[in-house]
Formats: structure tokens, C-alpha cells, sequence
């Protein structure tokens, strides 16, 4: 059976009858190609609005939060921070290098849209195991995508998370975070107004890349993969030189206060950006399809409107400022077009030439207000409840123990070796630690504040698989975690939600209690939510992978006076667990990599005690108390010191540690701390003085990891195993 | 007087705002110099800094070395003027013909950004001269295209007239002779693939950096 023409754009009948409604007329196809891209999933978040209105957004330093471009918070000192993470899971699918290129490409341009310049990007990445020869392809082509484009763009890559799993198979999870700053008072909103002002796109001309990107692509599930291979020409191709000029182009405009709104072009292109543009500002625009530079001949109208060539913004400018706006483009050399117009009303109106015939004419609220909104059905999975009372605790115990452990390290460091991570100068603690550190200089006069912007990204697919709701909020304290290991309180979360297909009652469940994970946990914790990114259909032959949620945390730091202590001990510090003991293995690594088990029921988040670890080791690592410091999550309490003596190179020698179930347990709140015997009544009474348990269980030294009674490595075995670029992981 | 430092901006260059900060900060006085520009101004020195110059493309500072200023910045290092390349600075004083030799893809064809330790080897650099034939020096690197490479000819030439600025300890690029940095005969002129603005404040872990700049701007 042939498919009708909106199918084949991927609308269904009744949203294409809505269509019809709207317009009291069928629509041409132009104005079906319109719909067809804002409707999309990716466009319009028609599943998942209904839930995410669930997810706190409030607090007095929120300067912006969802549905801009970015969120943006006041970070003091007259600065603001914009952040944003974004997901580019399906180009990366199909094509590594440029999938994750241009992700961090549109990235960037959410934050300078909003008047700040991009300071640091993080990655989020996640892949098949890497003994499946397509996913080591695809995670070595993200990874110099990466490298190749943001090195190039100029703005530091300063942390992140990689991870391998047999769930990511066929479908990889690209996340990119970006962190801007601006004068507090150099807000900029994509919105147009002011009647007679023009629209002038700005960067690359506009080819037949990336058309239907987001509804080919990005809102369907793969298959077979040479189904994936015809989906190719919908991946957009990256330029990172067009891109640098079009940040300082766009900067040195919004300097020279010339731009009334500015609004980025990424999925839906130029209809995306003009229809928000003109809804945001309760104004219409004309849009002459014959002014837009072409990169090549014969391109037909629908093409223009929503291909997704990179590296373009629109301007809206008033003609007075025209020429200026001209001259710095000139400058910069940076293509600039006069392609709109702003008019009263409402309408968004398609024409050749700028008085030329009316090719197609629509509301622009209409593709964003009257986008379809569905409540899709939801059911736990058949088999929760019986999935709930089959325990990691059950599965028989290791054979060798150290062997488990050599077998779960992974050192990252092939990846961010590949980014820039020090570019402005800023980076106090880089890519391998807890959470990045980077110094807050104002972005106008470059006066140093004195004090520290952190920031981390989480994600945790086994948690989430065993429970959606318990294993996002995991998620969100492991960060508030990450953050105080650097000595920083929690400002602001961005959240990446990467899950399977959402027709499938059971990802729509896992959808649905991963928000309230977020919204319970973000409540406990104070945090609001600023913004967001909802990824689905992340599908590949029939297989939805594990609900995997990513957190952005932003943080500050409040007077930093010297480098936070990091993972590396020195020999003869004592060896300290802050906070209580804990021996659940259901959802940890151990259970997942050593025997596929991701059953159970997790660990149980006090939050009251989580917040009482986290201020304590904020407050030691401010004054400067600890020698080192690791939060215990993936892997354990084992992980965690065998990092810490692979990073240092001093080896640990312990006991008090019984069995592999304490040794791997995730259970939350919980860090290891080195301290130097001097000061260790002192960090002890700190704990006793906030209601934190502490234990002694060794003291670093030697160049063996030793727990009696459990296990003894040789450190050169672990480096070793932490040097091999890409280890041979079951999971991760 | 403060010592006037021109920082050239092409398109493309991204460290030029991190040289000013640090050139400030040990007492000179940054300021950007813009790439169609056709003179120097009345700078007292002049910095090529470290990114993709015409987004490297083509060949890294192939394309800058032909940008209007490339003319000034030549009179200028000819006439004596002190001139550092940094990482993108030094392929294009390569690509100028200023330094000799070129700089190729890195051994293990992965881009690279890490600490490195280098080995002071010449003083008569306007970068080493308060500095000692053998110390140690922490500094960054970040490129893909560092692996120094010139004709054994040349390679004499640099060993036999000293022109050997810096060594890396633990050679992470596969450079000829380890080399981090070279000068020309005068010693007025200088690249190096290590950036020393990013080792120029003790938030990040190393101030040696501002070693080599304070040497730039003549400050002991």
C-alpha cells in the first residue's frame, strides 16, 4: 500500500485532519512539510509535555528556565550562566563523526542565542560494548566528531561520562551539555517584534542536508542497517570554521546592541526559527524563500523551509541597524541576508520574492500552541513485580574478587585526551574527576570573581532499568554527590531524557516515573529544573534501551582558593567512608557485568542523610581537609579505591570491608576520603558534629590494593587494566 | 614602561583572549591585533596564538601566513622585534618561512591536550633568557598537528647553532629530536606547540608558563 503524502512526511491522519481544520483548507505540500517537522517529537515534545509540567522550575536565582533556548540562572557577581544539554542519539547512529559534530555545533548555538558566549561543553556518551565491532566504530567516530568539531569551535570540552552497555547497542546516546556566560543584564530572547523589522539569516547557505532530520530521523526507530544507510543524507555535515565566526559575529551584534531577538536554526530549520520567532513575539513574518543563499541549484521551497543545514542564526533587526549589521558579518565573514520581514498579526507567510506570490500561509502559533499533546498510554512491564523480588543479593559470590574488580575498570582518558579541555583558562579540575571546576571570570571586564562554577553530568541505565523512579533519583543525588566533592553547592538542573520507543506503555511508564524520580529528588534537594531535552524512539530492532535520564548539575563554589583535592591520595593518609554502609547489589555494576542481572530493588535514598554527607564533604573539601576524595557510585566502594590508587599511584592497604556485597554495593550517600593522620580527629568530630557515620578501613600505601580477607592486586595490574584504551567491558 | 604585546586574531584563533589575560597578569599589557590589519600599531612584541587560523583548513597556517598582517609581523621579527608562535602561532611561522621545518599530524594520529614536562635547552630565546639550560618546565599541550619534522640538514643546523628552545621530557607526538619549540638565530623569535598561557596561574596546577611570558615582556 502507498503511503499518502503526510504519512510519508511522518504525521498520522488525524493529526493531518487537524491540519486541515486549522486552515480551513487542506494544506499544499509546503505548508504539509511545515507541520510535518513541528510536530515531529523531537519539535514539539508531543509525548512527553504532559509529564515533564511535573518537574520543578522555580527558584529566585532562575533568570530563565524551560522553553527557551537555554535556562539561565544568576550566578552572582553580575554574571549569568545559560545551560543546555541536547541529545544527537540518532545522527550519531547513522553517521558517528558528523552526528556528534553537529550536536555539539547546535549546542553552542542554543547558548549564544541567548546573548552568552559557550565556555565549556560536556559529553554524555554512551555505546554497545566495544567487542561489537560497529560499536567501537561508532564510539571512536563520536569521539573525534567531537574532538574534530569543538576543538576547532573554540570551546572547551571540560568533562563527561563514558559509558558501554549492551543496551546501546545500534543506538547510541550522544548527550551534549553547554555552558555560556553573559553580563547578567545582556539577556537575549529569540523572539521577534516591532512591524517592518527584518529577518536576516546569518552563517551558512542553506543545501539539502539534514531535510527531515528530525522527523525521518530523529522520531523513528532503526532497523535493518541498510534501512539506516538510506537515512544517511538526513544527517547534517558540521563546519566548525563557519561556526566560530558565527559566534563572534553573533556576540560582537548583541554588543553592539543591533538585534532586537536572535533565534538559532537546528532541527526544522527556517521554519523553526521564523514560526518561534514570530509566536514568541505575537507577530507575523513574511519570509521570502527566493532571498535565502542556496548551496545548490533546483532546491524546491519545502526544501529551503526545513532543511537543517549547520552553522545558521536569524537575526532580528530594525532596517536602521541594517548596515552596521552588515559591516560586522563583513568583518567576520559571515554571510548575511535579508530573508523576512516582521508583520502584524499572526501569520507566517511563504512568498517568492519579498512582495512575490504567496507560496504557503499559516499561523506560526499554530505549529508550536496547537501541536498535538497525547497522554500515550503507560503500564509497568508484566514481570515488574517479579522482577522486584529477584535480587542481585542472591547471585552466587565471585570466584576471585579482584578479578571482578580488574574486570569493571575503564579509564576514560583515550576520550577527553581528544578534546581541549583548558581552553579561557578556566579549568581548575578537568575531564577525571568528580565534577569540572571552572574558574568565574565576569564575561565582560574578565575580572576574576574569586570564585567557581562546577558542573557534572550523571546517567545510570542500570539503576533506571531496575527502577525508573528510585534509579533517577539515584541519579540526581549522585550528582549533587559529584558536586560537593569539589566543594560546590547545587544552582541548577538540565536533564537529557534518552528512552525507548514511547507507543511501547512500558517506556511510557519508565517515561513517566523517571520525572517523578527527578521531581522528588530535585524537590528533596532544592534544585529547579531549568531546561531540558527529550530523546525517544531510542529503539534499534525491536530493542528499547534501559530508561537512561542524564543529569546536567551546575553548581557554585563560593571562594576558591586552591585546587580541590581529586581523586589522588598520598601515601600514609588514613582511608575514610563518610557515611552509612550499605551492601544492596541489585542495579550495581557488579550485578550487570559479571551476571546480566539488572533486577531487584536499589539501595534506599535517605535524603535527609544525603544532604548531610554532601554539606559535610562540601565543608571539608572547602576547608581543605582532605587529602582526596571519590564519591561511591558505579561499581562501588571497590571501583572507587581502585581509581584512587591507579590515580595516585599509591596502592591501599584495608580491612573492615566484609564481603563482595560491601565491596560493590552502590548504595548512595556515601565518599571515600583520604586524610592525613593529623587531621583526622578533626574530620571525625566534623562527622560526629552533622550525624555522619564514618569508618576506617585503610590507609594508603605500598604499591598493592589489599582488603583482608576479600582481595590483593598488584597496582601494575590495575594500570594496567586502566591504561588499556578500550577495555573489553561486559558493561558498564 | 609596560611592555605593549600584540596578539594577532585571525579567524579561527581561539587563545588570543587567554595570552592577553596572562601577558596582563604578568605585568605587560595584551591587546588584539586583527589579522587584515596592515601594521603592528606601536606594539612592543607580537604573539601568533594557538587555534585554526581559517579553520586549518587546507593545511594548519597555510592560509593565515598569506593574511595581510603576515607582512608586518615579518618586517617586524626582521627588524629584531620579539615574535612567539603558540601551537597554531608556530605552524604558521613555520608556514612563513620565519622557523624552519614543519609540523605533521601527531604519531598516533589522535588529537592530544595533556600536561607535558619540558626541558629548557637554549637561554637565548626572548622566552628562556632568565631561565637555565636543563629546567624543568610544566606546560600544556593541545594539538593535532605537533610532531616537529625538518630535513637532517636542518636538524644539524638547529643542534650546532643552538636553536633548540624546548625538549619534551616524555615525547607524546613522535617530534624530531623531541622537539617543543625552536627560535631563529637572533632569538627574537620563537614558537613552540606548549601553551604557557595556560600554565600561568596556580588554579591550574602550573605557573611556568608565566616563566616564558615574563621573559617575553622583559620582566625579571
Amino acid at each position: 500500500m502507498n503511503k499518502s503524502l503526510h504519512q510519508s512526511l511522518g504525521l498520522t491522519d488525524d493529526e493531518a485532519k487537524a491540519i486541515e481544520k486549522i486552515l480551513n483548507r487542506p494544506p499544499n505540500h509546503l505548508e504539509l512539510a511545515m507541520y510535518a517537522v513541528m510536530w515531529s517529537e523531537h519539535c514539539s515534545y508531543k509525548s512527553s509535555r504532559i509529564h515533564l509540567r511535573r518537574l520543578p522550575t522555580e527558584a529566585p536565582w532562575v533568570l530563565v528556565g524551560p522553553g527557551e533556548n537555554a535556562g539561565v540562572v544568576d550566578v552572582g557577581d553580575g554574571i549569568a550562566a545559560a545551560i543546555r544539554i541536547e541529545s544527537h542519539n540518532h545522527p550519531s547512529a547513522i553517521e558517528p563523526y558528523q552526528g556528534a559534530a553537529t550536536g555539539v555545533g547546535g549546542i553552542l548555538r542554543d547558548i549564544f542565542t541567548m546573548g552568552a558566549r559557550p565556555i565549556a561543553v560536556m559529553d554524555s556518551l554512551r555505546f554497545g560494548l566495544p567487542s561489537d565491532p560497529r560499536s567501537r566504530w561508532i564510539a571512536e567516530g563520536v569521539v573525534s566528531g567531537i574532538s574534530g568539531y569543538g576543538n576547532a569551535v573554540g570551546v572547551p570540552t571540560v568533562g563527561g561520562e563514558t559509558v558501554f552497555d549492551e543496551t546501546y547497542t545500534g543506538n547510541p546516546l550522544v548527550n551534549v551539555l553547554c555552558l555560556g556566560l553573559m553580563p547578567a543584564d545582556r539577556l537575549v530572547l529569540g523572539r521577534a517584534s516591532g512591524e517592518g523589522n527584518l529577518a536576516v539569516l546569518l552563517g551558512a547557505s542553506t543545501g539539502r542536508d539534514g531535510i527531515g532530520g528530525v522527523s525521518v530521523l530523529a522520531s523513528a526507530s532503526f532497523g535493518d542497517e541498510e534501512k539506516e544507510a538510506e537515512k544517511r543524507p538526513s544527517v547534517q555535515v558540521g563546519d566548525p570554521f563557519e561556526e566560530k565566526r558565527l559566534i563572534e559575529a553573533c556576540l560582537a551584534l548583541l554588543d553592539a546592541g543591533l538585534v532586537v531577538g536572535i533565534q538559532d536554526l537546528g532541527g526544522a530549520g527556517l521554519t523553526c526559527a521564523t514560526s518561534e520567532t514570530a509566536s514568541r513575539g505575537g507577530v507575523g513574518m513574511d519570509v521570502d524563500v527566493a532571498a535565502v543563499p542556496r548551496r545548490e541549484p533546483g532546491m524546491e521551497p519545502f526544501e529551503v523551509l526545513t532543511s537543517e543545514s549547520q552553522e545558521r542564526m536569524l537575526a532580528i533587526v530594525s532596517p536602521d541597524g541594517l548596515d552596521d549589521v552588515l559591516a560586522i558579518c563583513d568583518r567576520w565573514d559571515v554571510q548575511a541576508s535579508v530573508v523576512g520581514r516582521v508583520t502584524e498579526g499572526g501569520l507566517l507567510r511563504v512568498r517568492d520574492g519579498m512582495d512575490g506570490p504567496v507560496l504557503g500561509e499559516l499561523p506560526a502559533a499554530s505549529l508550536h500552541e496547537d501541536a498535538p499533546s497525547y497522554d500515550r498510554p503507560r503500564r509497568p512491564p508484566g514481570e515488574w513485580e517479579a522482577a522486584k523480588s529477584d535480587s542481585a543479593d542472591d547471585l552466587p559470590p565471585p570466584a576471585d574478587v579482584g578479578a571482578d574488580l580488574l574486570h569493571m575498570l575503564s579509564n576514560p582518558s583515550w576520550v577527553y585526551h581528544q578534546y581541549d579541555h583548558m581552553l579561557f583558562c578556566n579549568t581548575v579540575v578537568g575531564p577525571g574527576g568528580d565534577a569540572a571546576v571552572l574558574r568565574l571570570k565576569h564575561p565582560a571586564t574578565g575580572a576574576d570573581t574569586g570564585r567557581a562554577l562546577a558542573l557534572t553530568t550523571d546517567g545510570n541505565n542500570r539503576w533506571c532499568a531496575v527502577d525508573p523512579r528510585a534509579g533517577t533519583a539515584l541519579t540526581v543525588a549522585e550528582s549533587v554527590l559529584n558536586l560537593a566533592c569539589v566543594g560546590a553547592r547545587p544552582l541548577a538542573v538540565v536533564n537529557c531524557l534518552n528512552f525507548g520507543n514511547p507507543e511501547h506503555p512500558e517506556v511510557m511508564w519508565q517515561f513517566s516515573e523517571a520525572v517523578d524520580g527527578m521531581a522528588e529528588a530535585c524537590d528533596a534537594f532544592g534544585i529547579p529544573v531549568v531546561g531540558g531535552n527529550v530523546s525517544l524512539y531510542n529503539e534499534s530492532n525491536g530493542h528499547n534501551i534501559d530508561p537512561t535520564p542524564v543529569i546536567g548539575l551546575l553548581g557554585v563554589i563560593d571562594s576558591l582558593t586552591r585546587i580541590p583535592p581529586g581523586l589522588a591520595w598520598r601515601d600514609g593518609d588514613r582511608v575514610i567512608v563518610l557515611g552509612e554502609a550499605g551492601a544492596g547489589l541489585s542495579g550495581s555494576l557488579w550485578a550487570a557485568a559479571t551476571a546480566g542481572h539488572k533486577r531487584g530493588q536499589l539501595p534506599v535514598l535517605d535524603y535527609e542523610q544525603h544532604r548531610r554527607v554532601a554539606g559535610l564533604v562540601a565543608g571539608l573539601v572547602a576547608d581543605d581537609r582532605l587529602s582526596a576524595v571519590h564519591d561511591v557510585s558505579s561499581g562501588g566502594l571497590g571501583v572507587a579505591l581502585a581509581e584512587m590508587a591507579a590515580v595516585s599511584g599509591v596502592g591501599f592497604r584495608g580491612a573492615r570491608i566484609h564481603g563482595h556485597a560491601e565491596l560493590f554495593s552502590e548504595a548512595p550517600s556515601r565518599v571515600v576520603a583520604a586524610v592525613h593522620p593529623e587531621l583526622l580527629p578533626e574530620v571525625e568530630a566534623a562527622a560526629a558534629a552533622t550525624g555522619v557515620a564514618v569508618a576506617r578501613i585503610g590507609l594508603a600505601t605500598g604499591d598493592r590494593l589489599a582488603i583482608k580477607g576479600l582481595l590483593d592486586l598488584g597496582l601494575a595490574a590495575i594500570a594496567d587494566r586502566w591504561r588499556s584504551p578500550m577495555p573489553e567491558l561486559t558493561s558498564g | 614602561m609596560t611592555t605593549r604585546v600584540g596578539v594577532v586574531v585571525f579567524p579561527g584563533s581561539n587563545c588570543e583572549h587567554d595570552v592577553v589575560e596572562a601577558v596582563d597578569a604578568v605585568g605587560g599589557s595584551g591587546e588584539l591585533l586583527w589579522h587584515k590589519d596592515k601594521s603592528l600599531g606601536d606594539v612592543d612584541a607580537v604573539v601568533l596564538p594557538g587555534g585554526f587560523a581559517h579553520g586549518d583548513y587546507l593545511r594548519t597556517g597555510a592560509m593565515a601566513r598569506f593574511s595581510p598582517i603576515m607582512d608586518a609581523v615579518t618586517r617586524f621579527a626582521q627588524d629584531g622585534g620579539p615574535v612567539v608562535g603558540i601551537c597554531n602561532g608556530f605552524q604558521i611561522l613555520t608556514e612563513a618561512q620565519l622557523l624552519p621545518g614543519a609540523l605533521y599530524k601527531n604519531q598516533g594520529l589522535k588529537f592530544l591536550c595533556q600536561p607535558a614536562v619540558l626541558r629548557v635547552e637554549s637561554t637565548d630565546s626572548v622566552l628562556t633568557r632568565r631561565m637555565k639550560v636543563g629546567d624543568e618546565l610544566n606546560v600544556p599541550i593541545n594539538h593535532f598537528e605537533g610532531n616537529y619534522v625538518c630535513s637532517e640538514e636542518a636538524l644539524a643546523a638547529l643542534r650546532e647553532n643552538d636553536l633548540i628552545v624546548f625538549t619534551y621530557q616524555d615525547n607524546p607526538n613522535g617530534a624530531t629530536a623531541d622537539i617543543a619549540g625552536i627560535r631563529n638565530e637572533n632569538g627574537n623569535v620563537v614558537g613552540l606547540m606548549p601553551h604557557p598561557e595556560r600554565a600561568a596561574h596556580p588554579l591550574l596546577g602550573s605557573t611556568d608558563g608565566a616563566l616564558m611570558l615574563r621573559g617575553l615582556i622583559g620582566i625579571d
